[in-house]
């Protein structure tokens, strides 16, 4: 199999690329200006019954230029890096900061905060995973999920890619800092089915910087199958009101939540239900969440954030409290605050377990409903009301009882936030939110 | 057609001088004995954004993506390799990478190329330059000032303006030869209400189309997007908890048709059930919803958000009915698809960008009229919740159950809507949902020209509409029971 032969672009010759669109940016007229330019190669191959369906190269590159003249803002990008396209884009911007009105809060972040000695992080681990190795290793994974069990009727096939890009962000202070990253991934979708001919579908996951770190393809074919196994013969409930565990896997997007919620862009438009929350207990006291941008080989880890501003390691939650807003500059001037280095988000969100595994947990839940997938986006930021489609299981005394499907969980996420009773230990690492299982007390269960 | 292929040629191909002959070699490498063809996808989107907040218009965006996406198939496999550079060498490089899926790897010839017939459902302008940048600004401003003046309760207010000019040009080995271009504008806004005891709601309202900015200007439309923000935000500021279970379920007609695009669209695209992974698998001629029940996808109505001249693979879009009278017709496919199945396309194949492989998606989904007055259809409800506005929707193709989140929903008692309640989840059955319409509202509209739907990580416009419906036995997932 033949490999794209267009030499990649290193972190040098990124930094060239946006030290001349910020010299474009001066000369069309701005009066600071700041730039990210980035390229990414990879490969991805998937496999179904067995044979191969794609195999896909990818390679994109682009640059954002973000120019102010005076207190006016325009951005613009392209996906050429070629000089003329540069001078373009940055001319683009600049016209558009003609027309965008004066504001206070715009601008650079401080030049103080700029990440002077920033640390490696270990991000970059290059595969070289050719297609006949994404092959063989997708074909491993999809097999033993379909040879699990015979009730695995069909499959969705099983997916592997590797991808490693190069980010450089540079501005008119005078910082330019930038670093490559990987990321590898295996997937696999399959679905059991029944006598009866229903069919349920589920999938699994692993993913990582470095590939020694993902689990073995049979693992994850294995535990694709198993979760779609256990979810034949759903049941649907009646509608009550009980404890809800959320596995670790949709555990997160309840984090996600609460990282929504303290995002400065919802705060400072009064958009989030943490409004004027800081110093406040919004969880129970046991509760400690905090941000770990530094951690090595981590998904989530940066130096410095999307304007240069060094990361560092802080709580969000303490002793239940909230202790700090994840703004970025824009949002910290509107708030009256300093940037805490979170322009393009937070940064390996963890939330830290407590002294039960799963098993504990159900056994500590008692009767309740566990939760393993979650669909839909019913969830009101202003208001923090919040309903969602769900699946799972129904359980009593500790032990599962049968699955449940066609069920709707809801509540309020800041009453949410405070009925939770524990945090498991079963930590979930595969991602930006690090959590484990999540059990919530007084959820409204929708169904028959 | 034959403007739109020159004017397409000028903007993707003349730049870096590509030629025929220069197609014909890269065509020839897809279309050797290995092989069974493949397909080139030009592309060029300029967009442009601008957001006002907080009474000002404090940002504005412009963004240019070009290139050239390389699709290889082989029986049911494809090889895909895409270039930001539309030169020859990078083409070819990218069509020699594609092309290892295939058993050999020797050229072959491709046929003359004729250009497909296209629908001409919109008119090929350059949104971005429809208005100037200070009319622009003005019309954000417009739309602010309107909200704010709705209520004094009205605290924030988000306006947005985009638009996107896109050509694009597919050439296959079947010699295909097809060009579009595609203007697309869109916009929003977003308030927040807030009372004396500081309760806060929010409303939000858009529209757009395959049009110019005017669009937004003709009928005060972009006015009425400001008025109906604020209309939802202050109702929300009155909502009581929505109820919890399965209940009778009348939606409103236009957005509400997301039933539509979630409960049993997606369940129709041709890959899924190819595949045999989908809750409708097998099912064809099968009853799926109540008689007088009738479901098309149109890729073909003029201007609308979701149309296409040709979809992303050159052929001609179409409407398709999917339920005819109650009974499921036809699947979406796309080429690949379609082949595989022995089928005819029905110019549904579509993709994000040149970046993504083309797959069935749908275009504009809706609901035919039936014969009921809507006022009719809410007396005949003792019980029920009247949904009217909807977020997003998702759903599980296989297990066949789906979810849309109302945004603005009524009570409904002894056949009057009474008091409106908080916004909540519902969740139902692909495959029997609309088994359960039990009257069909003769007030057929369709959106406004908000959808985006989202596939295996692949955006695209779409639009939907219905009717009025009655839908008894829907699960609601509020709070109240």
């Amino acid at each position: 199999m033949s490999e794209t032969t267009t030499p990649a672009l290193d972190e040098k010759d990124l930094e060239a690329i946006v030290g001349q669109v910020l010299d474009e940016a001066r000369r069309a007229g701005a009066t600071s200006a700041e730039a990210g330019a980035s390229q990414d190669a990879g490969l991805s191959v998937n496999v179904r019954l067995g044979e191969v369906e794609t195999l896909e190269y990818h390679k994109d590159q682009g640059i954002a230029v973000t120019v102010y003249m005076g207190q006016r803002k325009g951005t613009a990008s392209t996906s050429d890096l070629k000089p003329a396209s540069l001078r373009e884009a940055a001319e683009a911007a600049c016209r558009i900061a003609r027309y965008t009105a004066e504001d206070p809060c715009a601008g650079l972040a401080d030049a103080a905060l700029m990440a002077r000695d920033y640390p490696a992080l270990d991000l970059d681990h290059p595969w070289g995973l050719t297609a006949d190795e994404g092959i063989d290793i997708a074909r491993a994974c999809e097999a033993a999920a379909r040879e699990r069990d015979a009730r695995i009727v069909n499959s969705e096939g099983a997916g592997i890619n590797s991808f490693r890009g190069t980010a450089v962000y540079g501005n008119t202070h005078g910082f330019v800092g930038g670093y490559a990253t990987t990321r590898h991934a295996l997937s696999c979708s399959v679905l059991a089915g029944d006598d009866a001919g229903n069919m349920q579908r589920d999938y699994w996951y692993t993913v990582a910087r470095h590939r020694d770190a993902l689990e073995a393809a049979e693992a994850v074919g294995v535990e694709a199958a198993d979760r779609a196994l256990r979810r034949l013969g759903g049941r649907r409930l009646s509608t009550r009101r009980c404890p809800v565990l959320y596995s670790p896997d949709v555990a997160r997007s309840v984090l996600g939540h609460f990282i929504g919620a303290i995002r400065g862009s919802t705060l400072y438009r009064k958009a989030s239900f943490l409004v004027d929350q800081l110093g406040e207990p919004i969880f129970p006291e046991f509760v400690h969440i905090h941000e770990q941008p530094h951690i090595l080989r981590a998904l989530g880890s940066a130096p410095f954030d999307n304007e240069g501003v060094a990361t560092q390691a802080r709580d969000l939650v303490s002793g239940g409290r909230l202790e700090s807003y994840a703004l970025d500059t824009y949002a910290a001037r509107k708030l009256g605050m300093q940037s805490t280095g979170n322009a393009g988000g937070l940064r390996n969100l963890t939330i830290d377990p407590g002294p039960m595994d799963f098993e504990q947990l159900l056994r500590e839940m008692g009767t309740g409903l566990l939760v393993t997938e979650l669909i839909g986006h019913g969830v009101n930021m202003v208001t923090g009301d919040y309903s969602r489609g769900a699946a799972g299981f129904w359980v009593e005394n500790g032990e599962i009882q049968y699955p449940v499907e066609e069920i709707t969980v809801a509540g309020n996420l800041k009453d949410m936030f405070h009925n939770l009773r524990a945090v498991g230990s079963d930590m979930d690492l595969r991602g930006n939110v690090r959590t484990g299982s999540l059990l919530i007390d007084g959820l409204t269960v929708a169904g028959e | 057609m034959t403007q739109t292929l020159e004017t397409a040629r000028q903007h993707l191909l003349d730049p870096s001088g590509l030629t025929d002959s220069d197609l014909d070699r890269v065509l020839g490498t897809l279309a050797g004995p290995g092989l069974d063809g493949g397909d080139l996808y030009f592309q060029l989107a300029r967009h442009e954004s601008w957001v006002l907040e907080d009474g000002i218009v404090k940002e504005g965006g412009y963004n240019i993506e070009q290139g050239v996406g390389v699709r290889a198939l082989s029986g049911d496999k494809t090889g895909f390799a895409y270039t930001d550079e539309i030169a020859p060498a990078s083409l070819m490089e990218a069509a020699m990478t594609a092309r290892a899926i295939g058993r050999d790897h020797q050229d072959g010839s491709v046929p003359v190329r004729r250009a497909a017939p296209a629908h001409r459902l919109y008119l090929p302008v350059d949104p971005l330059g429809t208005l100037d940048e200070q009319a622009k600004i003005e019309l954000l401003q417009a739309l602010d000032a309107e909200a704010r003046g709705q209520d004094p309760r009205i605290s924030q207010v988000v306006v947005s303006l985009a638009g996107v000019h896109e050509v694009v040009m597919v050439l296959n080995t079947e010699g295909t030869l097809a060009a579009d271009i595609r203007p697309l504008v869109r916009m929003n806004v977003h308030v927040i209400a807030e009372d004396r005891e500081g309760r806060r709601e929010q409303g939000s309202s858009g529209g757009g189309g395959r049009t110019g900015y005017g669009f937004f200007l003709e009928k005060e439309r972009g006015l009425g997007y400001a008025r109906e923000a604020a209309r939802q935000a202050l109702l929300n500021l009155d909502a009581v908890d929505a109820p919890a279970g399965t209940m009778t379920v009348v939606l409103g007609s236009g957005w509400p048709g997301v039933l539509l695009h979630e409960a049993i669209g997606h369940g129709l695209e041709g890959d899924f059930n190819r595949k045999g992974t989908s809750a409708f698998s097998g099912r064809m001629g099968q009853r799926v919803a109540a008689p007088g029940v009738t479901v098309v996808d149109d890729g073909t109505l003029e201007g609308r958000r979701g149309s296409l001249n040709v979809d992303d693979e050159g052929t001609p879009t179409q409407s398709t009915t999917l339920i005819e009278d109650g009974v499921l017709k036809c699947f979406m496919q796309d080429r690949l698809n379609a082949r595989l199945m022995g089928l005819a396309p029905t110019g549904n194949g579509r993709r994000e960008s040149y970046a993504h492989l083309p797959m069935p998606r749908m275009t504009n989904t809706y609901m035919l009229a039936g014969p009921h007055d809507p006022a009719e259809i809410i007396a005949s409800v003792d019980k029920g919740l009247y949904a009217v506005n909807f977020g997003g929707g998702q759903v599980d193709i296989t297990s066949g159950k789906f979810v849309f989140s109302a945004s603005e929903a009524y009570l409904i008692e002894g056949g009057r809507i009474t008091r409106p309640v908080k916004g909540a989840t519902l969740i139902g059955n692909g495959p029997d949902v609309l088994t359960r319409v039990s009257m069909v509202g003769n007030d057929l509209d369709l959106d406004t020209g908000v959808g985006t739907c989202g596939k295996e990580g692949q955006s695209v416009p779409v639009g939907v509409g219905q009717p009025t419906l009655r839908v008894d036995g829907l699960t609601v997932g509020g709070t109240s029971h």
